[in-house]
């Protein structure tokens, strides 16, 4: 079917998603990756996660990270410990730092700005950082439009933004998980925006909370919309929700299922060049089988991870083990930098 | 089917055809790179056999000792004799460990342990009677061709009446272990104190001579060669063909941790998922192939269900000998957590006993 480059639509896609089994649907995957990713390489970025506040003012059901302000274990990242952080991720040959809260209601744009001018005149390192519900909560509660607030943040050095946030970008899940965050439409919104200015970001979906199959596609298919306005997307990071220690029972949805949404987020975002496999969430093993449904990249090495870890799973990867997946399944490894340049 | 790798056009047409692959099939299935082509030749076999049905057992291991003359290299769980954390369990403290779960509907007791240097003949015998007494529902799967030959060394006996006794006192079946991988090389660097490829082979032949079914299984990831995986795969089909008495074959994959090979990195998920698929395909007379989740992880395994395996073991609760060499997995699982990782992948939960009977 794709060898015919037709343009999978909703109703395509939901056959597929409906009627294919696992491997059928891996197979057209792979073979979409292949024709996309040539050259056999997978790529891998070495960053570290640093979270410069746990405070949060969302309050998602499915977040087991939060504190809410006021409470005996919430924090703000000190200067010092912020440099310890960066320092080490450069002795360690990272590119690039994630840097995301928290949306902590006590934190203006003057505290970001001064944030990311400390850290760039400070380091060489390149800041991917503050999802979209960061940067909307920003705005508003400043009363700056997106664009100036984005403007401010990129003269303060902001490099690109992280896909983080969107969850399941479809209103009817959000009001139901995590009602004070932004609403898909601002999401997207922050992310044209983004685009128009040139920064470039990745896109995510937590799936396996309470949408339905549906619910998943308008997810993938708001991404390609977008991305075919702006180009803006760098790449698509699907993965699993994590229920252990969050406020939403449901069973976490199972590597089976995930391969399967993987490969059809490989099919159905023709128009987005990388799809990373997420080892934080579905372990080593997955993550290399995930190499042949449809994903090119491996994400990071994660020299420190905190949200997923509160979630109960602590799956660790050092650098040789992540290249050692990528050879044993037929790749050449590939260090890249957040634009997906091999360094 | 379409295939990435033209190699596999001939291997398909043999396994739509019913025709058998032979050694050079096995190596073509492990070099090419077309892992989901493999997947679904594996899969079409899986299908016919088993449709989608998935079998799994309630049951409960019970390693007795890991007291061991044979310290293989690749073990993490054997000790010496008087060593720090050696245990042996005497009968009164197995019968507790069986007592504990009483109130479970079990249907198989996997009894393994180390060759301890002066437990006599009886203690063995002795236990198979005591589990099978208080568990005359439950299929006592226990002792491996290495323990076998080992009472046979120890009484006198030979294998044929150490085998009667033991059926005497209750055994049904016996696991697959102590196989590693069957090749003299390997025997020689990695468990010369144990039996080798040749004797292994012989003592299954008389177990299965007396109507005792067993598994068989391949230690993998270690030093061993494609080559080395492949030939094994063929010598336990040759058997077959004369004996017919293995139920199930399970790969076993190597954990490093702990043990004298702990420089070697542990299995990637694709070597796992490839060598399920390579047994399915060439292991055409042994009837059921697991996924040991214990081993490959639970998420690894379900994805397995598509790669040619239709049987995830069981639930366990305290598994001991992949543990102590590292493996994170959990000890137990519980049946709804089976079940669902079964049909979340699209396949339908069968319980079954020792014998793949429908419970």
């Amino acid at each position: 079917m794709n060898h015919s480059k037709k343009r999978l639509d909703f109703h395509d896609a939901l056959d597929l998603y409906r009627d294919q089994d696992l491997l059928s649907l891996g197979a057209m995957a792979d073979r979409v990756r292949q024709d996309l990713h040539p050259d056999g390489a997978v790529t891998y970025v070495v960053d570290r996660n640093i979270n410069y506040t746990n405070v949060c003012c969302s309050g998602c059901r499915f977040c087991a990270f939060f504190r809410p302000p006021g409470h005996a274990e919430a924090y703000v990242i000190t200067r010092e410990e912020l440099s310890r952080k960066i320092e080490e991720t450069i002795a360690l040959g990272g590119t690039q730092i994630l840097l995301q809260g928290g949306i902590h209601p006590g934190l203006g744009l003057d505290y970001y700005e001064d944030l990311l001018r400390f850290i760039t005149t400070n380091f060489p390192i390149h800041v991917h950082g503050f999802s979209p519900p960061e940067i909307h909560y920003i705005a508003r509660k400043e009363g700056l439009p997106l664009r100036d607030t984005l403007v401010h943040l990129m003269e303060a050095g902001l490099g690109s933004i992280p896909g983080g946030g969107a969850e399941i970008l479809v209103d009817r899940v959000r009001k139901q998980v995590s009602p004070r965050k932004c609403t898909a439409d601002e999401w997207l919104g922050v992310m044209e925006t983004a685009h128009g200015l040139g920064l470039r970001t990745t896109a995510t979906m937590m799936f396996g909370q309470i949408e339905t199959p549906e619910e998943r596609l308008e997810h993938l298919f708001r991404i390609r919309d977008l991305q075919e306005r702006t180009g803006g997307f760098t790449a698509f990071i699907p993965w699993t929700f994590q229920p252990d220690n969050t406020r939403l029972t449901v069973p976490k949805a199972t590597s089976a299922e995930y391969l399967r949404l993987l490969a059809l987020s490989r099919l159905v975002l023709d128009n987005v060049p990388n799809i990373q496999a997420s080892w934080v969430t579905q372990g080593p093993k997955i993550a290399q089988v995930a190499l042949k449904f449809g994903a090119n990249d491996l994400g990071s090495t994660m020299i420190e991870e905190n949200v997923v870890a509160a979630a109960g799973v602590a799956f660790g990867l050092s650098r040789d083990d992540m290249i050692g997946i990528v050879e044993t399944a037929g790749f050449r490894a590939r260090q890249r930098d957040t634009f997906y340049n091999h360094v | 089917m379409e295939f990435n790798d033209p190699a596999l056009f001939p291997i398909h047409e043999k396994v739509t055809s019913g025709e058998r692959l032979d050694f050079e099939d096995g190596m073509t299935l492990y070099h090419t790179n077309d892992l989901l082509g493999v997947a679904r030749m594996a899969n079409l076999v899986r299908e016919q056999k088993f449709s989608r049905d998935t079998y799994f057992v309630r049951n409960q291991h019970l390693n007795y000792t890991n007291v061991c003359v044979n310290r293989c290299v690749f073990c993490a769980f054997s000790r010496d004799m008087g060593e720090e954390k050696a245990y042996t369990f005497d009968l009164s403290k197995a019968e507790q460990e069986i007592r504990t779960r009483l109130h479970e509907p079990i249907r198989e007791i996997h009894m393994v342990g180390g060759l301890h240097p002066s437990l006599p003949f009886s203690y063995y015998l002795d236990l198979v009677r005591m589990v099978k007494e208080l568990r005359p529902e439950a299929t006592v799967k226990a002792f491996t061709a290495v323990e076998i030959d080992y009472f046979s060394r120890l009484t006198g006996l030979s294998l044929e009446e150490v085998i009667k006794e033991l059926q005497g006192a209750g055994l049904g079946m016996m696991p697959g272990g102590g196989a590693e991988v069957l090749s003299e090389r390997i025997h020689r660097k990695l468990y010369p104190r144990k039996i080798g490829p040749d004797r292994w082979l012989q003592v299954i032949r008389v177990v299965h001579g007396l109507g005792v079914p067993t598994n068989a299984t391949m230690l993998y990831g270690h030093i061993e060669t494609l080559e080395e995986r492949v030939n094994h795969l063929l010598k336990l089909r040759t058997l077959q063909d004369d004996t017919g008495g293995f139920t199930a074959f399970i790969p076993l994959a190597f954990h490093p941790e702990n043990t004298r090979l702990s420089h070697l990195k542990p299995t990637g998920g694709i070597d796992d998922l490839k060598t399920v698929a390579v047994a399915r395909l060439l292991l055409d007379n042994i009837p059921h192939i697991k996924a040991y989740w214990v081993m490959i992880t639970p998420s690894l395994a379900q994805v397995a269900l598509s790669f040619g395996a239709d049987d995830l073991d069981g639930t366990i609760v305290e598994e001991k000998i992949t543990h102590m060499a590292g493996a994170r997995t959990p000890t137990g699982m519980s049946m709804e957590e089976i079940s669902h990782l079964i049909r979340s992948a699209g396949y339908h939960p069968v319980e079954r006993d020792a014998f793949y009977n429908p419970i």
